[in-house]
Order: C-alpha cells, then sequence, then structure tokens
C-alpha cells in the first residue's frame, strides 16, 4: 500500500483526532494559565498559609509524573465519588500539572518587575490590588511569555498522554490505525509529523507574536 | 467493593511495589546516561564547521524536540521490527529517552559553552594555549558549574517520564501498579503509592541538585 494510499484511507480519521488533540490543548492552556496567575501570586503571599498552600501544590505536581496524576483523576477520582468523563479528566490533570510550572514562572516573573515600579504605585497611594492588576501584571508579559511558550509547545506534546486515559486524539487515533493494520511507519510517522507541525508552523509562531505584542505594549 | 484507602491492601502490595520502583531508577538512570552521550553528539553536530550538517542537526533536533515522547516510543517499538531490527522493549524505550532528552541536553550544554565569557578564550590564544589545552583547563571547568542546573533537571525529568516506557510493557513502576490494579480490580491503592514513591524520590533529587549548584559555585569562588 502506498503512503498516499494509506493517507486516502486514514487521513481523516487522524485529522478528526488532530481537532480533539487542539481541543484538549486549548482548554488545558485556559485552566493552566488561570492556575499559574493564581498560584504564581499565591506563592508570593505574606500569609505563611496560603504562601504554604501554594509551595505545596507546586511542589507535588512537580514532583510527580503527569501520566501518574492523570491516571489518578481519571481511575482513582472514582472511588471518591468523583468520576470524571475521559476528556475532562485530561483536560484537569493537564492543567494543574502544567499549571504548578506555570506558577514558578509568573513568581519569577513578578520578581523581576524593577522595585521602583511597586514602590511609585505605592507612593501613589495604589491598593494591593490595583497595584498588582494596573501595574505589576501588565509588566510581566514580555518576561514570563518566553519561558510560558516553551510551557505551551510541553503542553502540545503531553497532550499526547490523555490517549491513554482513551480520549480520542491524535495518538488514540494513531494507534487504533495501527492495531487494525499494522502500517506502524506510516501511522506513527504522520502523528509525529503532524504534531511536529503543528508545533512548528503553528504554535511558535503565534506565541512568538504574542512576545512582540506583549512587548511593544509596554513600549519596548 | 470497599471504598476509602485500605492499608492491609497497600501493605500487601508493598515488596511488589518496591522491586518495580528499583527497574524504574535502572531506566531512569540508564536513560540518562545515553542521553548525556547523545546529548554530545549533538553539541558536535551543531559545531562543525559544515554548514550542511549544522542545518540537518537543527532541524533534527527541533523534530525530536517538538514531537511527543510517547508517539516517539511507538514509533521505534513498532516500526524498527519491520525492517528487521527486532529490540526489547527496555532497549526502545532506553534508546528513544536518550534520543529524546539528549536533544534537550545539547541545548543545556550549548547554553553552558555560550556562557564562558569570550574574553577566556582570548585570553588563551595570547597564551599560547592549545584548543584542547583550553577546553580541558579553563573552558570546560567555567561551564561546567552553568551546566549543573539544566542537567539535573532533565534528570528528574527522565524520571518523570518513565512511567511511559510502561505503554510498551516495559516492567517499571507504573507498569507494576496498572498490573496489580488489574488484576485485583483496585487502582485507588496502586496508583497513589507510585505517586508517593515519586514524590519521595524526585523531591530530594531536587533538592540534591539545587545542593550541588550551590556546592559547585562555592568551589568555583562565584559565591562564599
Amino acid at each position: 500500500m502506498s503512503y498516499f494510499a494509506f493517507l486516502a484511507e486514514h487521513g481523516p480519521t487522524l485529522l478528526l483526532g488532530t481537532v480533539t488533540t487542539i481541543k484538549v490543548l486549548v482548554c488545558s492552556t485556559i485552566l493552566y494559565v488561570i492556575i499559574s496567575m493564581i498560584f504564581g501570586l499565591m506563592r508570593l503571599s505574606k500569609n505563611p498559609i496560603i504562601q504554604g498552600i501554594a509551595t505545596v501544590y507546586i511542589e507535588f505536581f512537580r514532583g510527580t509524573s503527569l501520566l501518574v496524576q492523570l491516571f489518578w483523576v481519571y481511575y482513582v477520582l472514582p472511588f471518591f465519588g468523583l468520576s470524571l468523563e475521559a476528556f475532562v479528566a485530561g483536560v484537569v490533570a493537564l492543567g494543574m500539572n502544567f499549571g504548578a510550572y506555570g506558577a514558578e514562572i509568573v513568581r519569577a516573573g513578578i520578581l523581576a518587575v524593577p522595585k521602583g515600579q511597586w514602590e511609585a504605585a505605592h507612593a501613589l497611594n495604589f491598593s494591593p490590588a490595583k497595584r498588582i492588576k494596573r501595574i505589576i501584571i501588565p509588566q510581566i508579559f514580555p518576561i514570563i511569555l518566553p519561558p510560558a511558550a516553551n510551557l505551551t509547545v510541553e503542553l502540545l506534546k503531553a497532550t499526547a498522554l490523555v490517549a491513554l486515559v482513551t480520549v480520542v486524539d491524535l495518538t488514540f487515533e494513531a494507534k487504533q490505525i495501527n492495531s487494525i493494520t499494522w502500517l506502524s511507519a506510516q501511522c506513527f510517522g504522520t502523528a509525529l509529523l503532524i504534531y511536529y507541525i503543528m508545533a512548528r508552523f503553528a504554535l511558535v509562531p503565534f506565541l512568538r507574536w504574542l512576545e512582540v505584542v506583549a512587548a511593544r505594549k509596554v513600549g519596548r | 467493593m470497599e471504598m476509602g484507602f485500605r492499608w492491609d491492601f497497600a501493605y500487601e502490595i508493598l515488596p511488589q511495589m518496591l522491586w518495580a520502583t528499583l527497574n524504574t531508577i535502572i531506566a531512569a538512570g540508564v536513560g540518562y546516561a545515553i542521553a548525556l552521550v547523545v546529548g554530545l553528539f549533538f553539541l558536535l553536530g551543531q559545531r562543525t564547521p559544515s554548514k550542511i550538517v549544522n542545518v540537518i542537526n537543527r532541524e533534527l533536533v527541533e523534530f525530536i524536540r517538538s514531537t511527543p515522547l510517547l508517539i516517539q516510543l511507538f514509533f521505534v517499538y513498532f516500526v524498527l521490527p519491520q525492517f528487521g531490527i527486532k529490540l526489547s522493549a527496555w532497549l526502545c524505550g532506553m534508546i528513544t529517552i536518550g534520543l529524546h532528552f539528549g536533544t534537550y541536553l545539547s541545548e543545556v550544554y550549548r547554553g553552558a559553552l555560550e556562557g564562558v565569557s569570550k574574553t577566556q578564550w582570548e585570553a588563551c590564544r595570547a597564551l599560547n594555549f592549545s584548543t584542547v589545552y583550553t577546553y580541558r583547563r579553563i573552558v570546560l571547568p567555567q561551564a561546567f558549574p552553568i551546566a549543573i542546573p539544566g542537567m539535573g533537571n532533565y534528570l528528574v525529568g527522565i524520571f518523570k517520564d518513565t512511567p511511559l516506557l510502561s505503554t510498551i510493557g516495559v516492567a517499571e513502576l507504573f507498569h507494576a501498579a496498572t498490573a496489580v490494579g488489574g488484576y485485583n480490580y483496585r487502582y485507588l491503592e496502586p496508583y497513589t503509592m507510585v505517586g508517593i514513591i515519586f514524590l519521595t524520590l524526585s523531591i530530594p533529587a531536587a533538592m540534591w541538585v539545587r545542593n550541588l549548584e550551590k556546592r559547585v559555585n562555592v568551589a568555583q569562588g562565584k559565591i562564599k
């Protein structure tokens, strides 16, 4: 069977899986950005309890394997009466795991904002919430976007794991086609290519564009 | 079925889990050793004067870095036999992890070498040191401490990615947990124990790396 015949027959299935992969990526990116912001800020709190919770969260999710967390959410939570759909379980596990890594980026980004900005905001009598929201957060984007972009590419790669908890994504479809046709080189090779194209020619250019926009916003 | 955490069951499967942990540690160690060497080869490819080799090397690294390790595992495991190369699941896993993380380590090496100030090279040139001597006595001793955090992080990273090996049938910790869970139809204890074992190994490892970083910096006279 030629490669084109393979593509004609199984290409649409792989593309359907790709759509699911993109959905997982978008949902878990939104979740991880929110979690990063919250825990990154909590990590810098002066309140030892809030700071402690954030530290435990970050250390826990960075200290264990994503696959273990994923299986825990999908197979163990039902023991506690919380059954999540595979897609939701995948997004939750990915979002929480990458949120822990993202929180460290946010923390470093906030610390990298010059001290004078805090002092100036203080001198102008901004409330703490307003100080964070109007002065600090807008300035951290150019700082955190480059490492966050790397993390998001890692996230795209990590979405492949959700196939193992039965989410029908690109990896799942590739495995499925492999077990029917045994054309391993074609189906896994195509899957690798699709991931590569998504990362290299869609996600990375988009994130670079965001970096440029963010840098321009703060006048750099 | 009984709800909640069953301690007697956890205790019963503990020896099995600990044995499997040993396999996980071996897998991480061997994978890391291969990755360290593969990283050197990618570094060489990057630094050779030949433009064609540079480009091929860069594209290859870029490709490996932007595709999931899981599918790379499947690819190596399922495709190589079609070309007559029959390797065990263990070997496939080690090769794939070595290749995948080798690309990351080559970047760590590169960053470390570039972190050594250019004036050091110029000074060595002025003193008429040979290239080998310059590398051995001047550049590498300064590059190494810069590389330590990155190298340590990827050791922990490889350790945390070893559960992926279970998908091609390597009998490491996660594989054992899935097997035990399937046999007894209880996943709560095995998977929870895997999580705890990972935490008890990776947090001290991360702390050790941080400590090592500090010690090397002190030895280099960068901080006191």
